[in-house]
């Protein structure tokens, strides 16, 4: 008996543990990994009827697909103009909270409320922010309301009368509602990024004659590495997610370059080719792999001797 | 570093250090309004009768415009209605039955995947925080990949299950994959390894069974952290549209954020109130349980 309970204390691989395991692990079987698996099985095979093994035929297809090309292309291209935007944009959000100014957590509350707000209860504000007759073009009017004008010339701005949703400027508006949504959470992440650097450091630091730039860079951004990592990470799994912004201000049809790879996969879905939809699901799904391999190189690389 | 020490220098020092902070805070303050004002904007029209919205947005929403009203060539953004109407919100409620219906079908989806995505989660997370060895390591990496995924990959597996096991266009081709989605189980696990050793030590010196220690030990431990992985997946599904336009293909079982984005070309003053409605208890639960949000997301700030 008393054997057994010293055995317990040093071993926590209990019984007990390993059964309240087993419903998830049950569940993540049967939803995530068995199905992947056979995503991965019908990716090489030319229908799931037949079951002919063809290999690399239905990625050879779909890479040369123009479809997904082109929701690749503006995926991508959405992805890497919304993410560093929020890293930057929500990293200089933190530094401003760090200050000690009145009412902070007023603020924080403040720029943390749009991540409550569904995007469904937005758009509409959206649409009157950027129609073409909308509130952002009356700004942009009123403070240049007739041109510029320098002497004997006159200026009329490009800038005005932008039809923003039926033209390549529907990017700014989409990234711009990205940002209001996601920039107070990652500040959040930020702050706590700040808040677990020693003070003491810095201290040390400018007392040695360190500059603030050098400690900006050598020990702020040193400490904050996994902090961006974890933040970038998370926007472009967000920003993948943008399709429901675009979907939502937009339905079915968009203009052309907010055709994303959603649209591509509901389009694929509606026609049920299972060929086209797993071959692009494990695409999706090894570039997504890629980049984070990347990444976590990256921050292991820059912040390898700070210790947690 | 000598000039430091001169009191002058360091007067000034001060002066520079007072006129940082106000303009940080004047930053902060125009970063603030710009934040809040599309919230507000829309509250505020919600209160707006359909004629008032027709006259300040009937630009935008041309189909709204039935020919009779006033119609402003541009937009008019107000704050404050000419006059406080409830019309929207009784229409919203009491006349339409479709909106209720499909806030109802919002809920019905949210809940069961919340609750119960929280409760696998507990014990999962148990199991992860208590176990050691490379196998449970390796399942956990898994689990970080699975939660790294996007809907874009993981929608076509969940269709392929959902389709063999008859659920398809059924509430819950939603409802199980989100109750095994592996979010909940990463939060609370790290939650759980902060825990130090010694408590539970202690707890199995004094006799406590492994149950005990579960229920009176790490539960109450974890108390925050599981408030604010609530309300992150109530805000998370809450919002979802990709999966009911690919596993629901009835209509009428479609959550009101998918229905939202259709009924505005029509009943603009409507459109406003529903959404008003719409984002209530998200933000509800935000002002309850803003702190305990705030440090779950902050405990989640690495992947390690």
């Amino acid at each position: 008996m008393k054997k057994k309970k010293k055995r317990q204390l040093t071993d926590t691989n209990t019984p007990f543990a390993k059964v309240l395991l087993i419903p998830s692990l049950v569940g993540v079987l049967v939803f995530f990994v068995v199905p992947s698996v056979i995503v991965v099985y019908y990716s090489f095979l030319d229908n799931p009827i037949s079951k002919n093994f063809v290999w690399f035929e239905n990625y050879k297809n779909l890479l040369t697909n123009g479809a997904f090309g082109t929701s690749a292309k503006n995926t991508l291209l959405l992805s890497f103009t919304a993410v560093p935007a929020s890293v930057v944009l929500s990293l200089m959000l933190a530094n401003l909270l760090d200050y000690n100014i009145p009412g902070r957590s007023m603020f924080r509350t403040f720029f943390l409320s749009p991540m409550m707000v569904p995007v469904a209860s937005i758009v509409l504000i959206w649409r009157v922010m950027f129609h073409q007759s909308g509130f952002a073009n009356r700004v942009m009017t009123a403070i240049v309301s007739d041109g510029l004008h320098f002497g004997d010339i006159t200026l009329i701005p490009p800038w005005t009368e932008i039809d923003w949703m039926k033209s390549s400027k529907c990017l700014v508006v989409i990234v711009l509602l990205f940002l209001w949504k996601n920039l107070g959470y990652n500040m959040i992440l930020f702050l706590s990024g700040l808040n677990s650097i020693p003070k003491d450091l810095i201290e040390v630091a400018s007392l040695e004659g360190a500059s603030k730039l050098w400690s900006l860079v050598h020990i702020k951004f040193r400490y904050l590495s996994p902090t961006f990592l974890f933040v970038t990470i998370l926007s472009l799994i967000n920003s993948f997610k943008l399709f429901r912004e675009v979907y939502l201000l937009t339905g079915d049809y968009p203009y052309q370059d907010l055709y994303l790879l959603q649209h591509f996969m509901n389009n694929t879905f509606r026609s049920l080719d299972y060929q086209k939809l797993s071959s692009s699901a494990i695409v999706m799904a090894l570039f997504m792999m890629v980049i984070m391999a990347v990444l976590f190189w990256v921050e292991n690389a820059f912040g390898k001797d700070v210790e947690e | 570093m000598k000039k430091r020490l001169r009191p002058s220098v360091f007067g000034v020092n001060k002066a520079i250090a007072r006129v940082n902070i106000i303009l940080m805070t004047v930053i902060a303050a125009i970063s603030a309004v710009i934040f809040l004002m599309p919230t507000v904007l829309t509250i505020a029209n919600s209160f707006m009768a359909q004629t008032e919205i027709n006259a300040n947005y009937g630009a935008v929403f041309s189909a709204a415009v039935d020919g009779r009203s006033f119609v402003s060539k541009q937009v008019n953004l107000k704050f404050i209605p000419d006059m406080v109407s409830f019309d929207q919100y009784i229409t919203a409620l009491l006349k339409s039955p479709d909106y209720l219906l499909k806030f109802w079908n919002a809920m019905i989806l949210t809940i069961p995947i919340v609750v119960f995505q929280i409760f696998v989660a507990l014990g999962a997370s148990y199991g992860f925080a208590r176990l050691t060895g490379k196998l449970k390591e390796m399942i956990f990496f898994l689990y970080i990949i699975l939660m790294l995924m996007p809907y874009q990959v993981t929608l076509v597996p969940n269709y392929l299950v959902s389709d063999k096991l008859g659920i398809l266009n059924t509430r819950l081709a939603i409802i199980l994959p989100g109750i095994f989605s592996p979010f909940a189980v990463y939060l609370l696990t790290k939650a759980m390894r902060r825990i130090p050793k010694a408590y539970f030590e202690a707890a199995m010196l004094d006799g406590a069974t492994e149950f005990n220690i579960f229920t009176q030990i790490v539960m109450p431990m974890v108390n925050s952290t599981l408030f604010s992985v609530a309300i992150l997946l109530f805000i998370d599904y809450w919002n979802m549209v990709e999966q009911p336009l690919i596993l629901l293909k009835d209509e009428a079982m479609h959550p009101l954020s998918v229905f939202l984005s259709k009924i505005n070309t029509g009943d603009t003053g409507i459109a406003f109130a529903v959404a008003v409605i719409y984002m209530m208890p998200s933000l509800l639960l935000f002002l309850y349980g803003e702190d305990s949000l705030v440090e779950g997301i902050a405990s989640s700030a690495t992947l390690k």
